[in-house]
């Protein structure tokens, strides 16, 4: 239902080739002097709201609130984020955490292990409806996740699901399989079939071939694809809205909107707390496979 | 056939990577080698289609079927729902505030997708002429904003528009004396909201396209431009000659895929109007469906406009799709 596509961001070691055609000259090098000013720039304005975010978190609610603003946490504390995990309010931050870390982590495993088998299915063998199904796979990426909300609220409503982890989980695994199959189907067709078949000369069973040798290989694209299905599982808002909206049964993003909406305005300190809480897993894995990741849609677009 | 990824990561570490080398010519030996087995490919892909059929297909049917029924509260506590056929939609098409929200969302997205591209385009020719140390600094800063969570993103620009503590308004009042912006409510005005909302979406959005377009632009071949150089072409002139051309492919790709997502926003706006917005007149096509049907409970006329919404975007995808399995050869 989102289709997160990345290119690969070791491209910025990669030799630019324009590079070559852009040296040379006294009026070039303002240029890139220029260029490299605002490039700080840039720089500022992308990282800033992340900065305000942490610095604002660890600054006394008083500071916050006071008629001078700090650009460091002068009074440097943790309170904010004592008070944050250790409420014990309507809407505890631990269980919210749980939920989310259970409902994150089943959702992955359960969808590679799912997506693994079917991206062999279209990669290694030849079937009727392989082409329906892929295009199946395609289309709903497309269909918006706002759009379904009702009916699979009454869907799992009908099983008896609402406000569990077990619903929330299934719903999940729906919505990244789609990515996760696509991505994976890249990563299968990237391991040429004659190792397999070499090593089935060599006395392996076809299955056996395909466990020895093509799964090994595989490990690197498992690990982008499941990470960027955590990341996408982790931050889901919507379905999570509707499905857990019981405070016990609440995932992290839930629990920091309810919080939002509690505290009003007037404890900007504890939400950045909670802000960072959330961030910080995602920030941390994204920035260990976005180099990992290569871009499964967008890469057609460069072929030829 | 060359893909992205095998281009822009020549030294790549991973195992697969190097078997690649060995097969540089990707899907022809595949789809030799490929086994015409009865059986096991739908036993592998059975898995998917069970929970794909159980959590997208049979909602979507039943989302269709909502459409044309009266389906309120007494629906969901057990009344049955009576067939009003094409009642719902009408409704909806003679409403005057779904051609608010409709107009409202697709003059939002056109203007976010339209920033976003220009933004992206800018940066990522910027890219390529950096030195290299100004280029890892703003690509570690476009990384940072790319993987923040929208719903922490938007929270924090709130924040930072905070009508009595917000660094925004301080920073307007004391470093440029405009003391008009001292305790001014952004959020209130729509039209000042969805600016604020059009920022959120934009820093969150352009990352993503400048790395992409940045990949596309590594692969214009030196020697043309600078055969166009000796040839006297100028900076501008090289860009809509050459580069352009080169780079319109993964260009078209990118614009389809912010207007889709542009389209479907939802969280940042929601909570948005959670700091400070009046929803009545700022709800845009995701928003007025939460609201229409959990938050107002009518969902047929909820899912009437679901249905509009999703014949939109599936239209506009269309393109994509397309593009897509040309590009795959599948």
């Amino acid at each position: 239902m989102s289709a997160a596509v990345t290119p690969t961001t070791r491209a910025v070691t990669a030799p630019g080739s324009l590079d070559r055609a852009r040296r040379g000259g006294g009026r070039r090098r303002v240029t890139t002097w220029l260029l490299s000013a605002l490039s700080v720039v840039l720089f500022a304005l992308f990282v800033f709201p992340v900065y305000w975010m942490v610095n604002t978190s660890f600054q006394p609610n008083n500071d916050v609130r006071g008629s001078e603003v700090h650009f460091f946490p002068d009074n440097f504390t943790l309170r904010n984020y004592e008070t944050v995990i250790f409420d014990p309010g309507r809407t505890p931050f631990l269980p919210a955490a749980a939920n989310s870390l259970i409902v994150t982590l089943l959702t992955v495993i359960i969808a590679l292990v799912f997506a693994f088998l079917a991206s062999v299915a279209v990669t290694r063998f030849r079937f009727k409806s392989r082409r329906a199904f892929i295009l199946t796979i395609l289309v709903i990426q497309m269909i918006p996740g706002e759009a379904m909300i009702v009916s699979v609220f009454r869907v799992i409503d009908g099983w008896q699901l609402l406000n569990t982890i077990a619903g929330l989980t299934i719903v999940y695994i729906a919505t990244v399989l789609p990515f996760t199959i696509w991505t994976l189907r890249g990563f299968v067709n990237g391991v040429p079939v004659e190792l397999e078949e070499a090593a089935m000369i060599d006395g392996c069973s076809r299955a056996g071939a395909f466990w020895r040798v093509t799964f090994p290989l595989l490990a690197p694209g498992l690990i982008a694809t499941g990470v960027f299905g955590f990341i996408q599982a982790w931050n889901e808002f919507i379905m999570a809205l509707v499905l857990n909206a019981r405070p016990e049964m609440m995932t992290l993003p839930v629990w920091l909107r309810t919080f939002l909406v509690a505290n009003g305005t007037t404890n900007w300190a504890g939400i950045m707390a909670g802000s960072t809480l959330m961030a910080i897993p995602v920030i941390v894995f994204f920035l260990i496979v976005q180099g990992r990741m290569t871009s499964g849609l967008v890469s057609g677009a460069v072929k030829g | 056939m060359t893909t992205v990824d095998q281009d822009l990561e020549p030294a790549a570490p991973s195992a697969v990577e190097g078997e690649r080398l060995t097969a540089p010519s990707g899907g022809k030996p595949q789809r030799r080698g490929r086994r015409a087995a009865g059986f096991t490919p739908y036993a592998l892909i059975t898995p998917a289609i069970i929970v794909l059929a159980a959590i997208v297909g049979w909602p979507l049917v039943q989302l269709i079927i909502t459409s044309f029924q009266e389906f309120g509260r007494a629906q969901v506590f057990g009344a049955p729902p009576s067939w009003v056929w094409f009642d719902n939609y009408i409704d909806v098409f003679t409403d005057p505030v779904f051609y608010g929200v409709l107009g409202r969302t697709l003059l939002f997205a056109g203007a976010c997708v339209a920033v976003t591209m220009v933004l992206s385009t800018l940066i990522a020719l910027m890219l390529v002429r950096l030195p290299k140390g100004f280029r890892m600094l703003l690509t570690v800063g476009m990384l940072l904003a790319w993987a923040m969570p929208a719903l922490t993103a938007t929270i924090v620009w709130g924040w930072m528009f905070d009508t009595a503590y917000g660094v925004i308004n301080y920073a307007l009042v004391n470093w440029f004396g405009l003391a008009e912006f001292d305790q001014h409510q952004w959020l209130i005005n729509p039209l000042s909201f969805f600016m604020v909302a059009g920022i959120i979406v934009v820093w969150g959005a352009v990352p993503f396209a400048a790395f992409t377009l940045y990949a596309g632009l590594t692969q214009v071949p030196g020697e043309v431009l600078e055969a166009a150089q000796l040839d006297g072409a100028g900076g501008f002139a090289r860009f809509r000659l050459i580069i352009f051309p080169y780079l319109k492919p993964i260009f078209m790709i990118v614009t389809m895929l912010q207007v889709i997502w542009d389209l479907k926003v939802f969280t940042q706006i929601f909570a948005l109007q959670d700091i400070g917005g009046i929803r009545a007149q700022t709800n845009t096509l995701g928003v007025y469906i939460y609201q229409t049907s959990i938050a107002g409970g009518d969902f047929g006329h909820g899912g009437a406009i679901a249905v509009i919404t999703a014949v939109l975007l599936m239209a506009i995808s269309i393109y994509y799709i397309r593009q897509v399995l040309k590009e795959e050869e599948l």
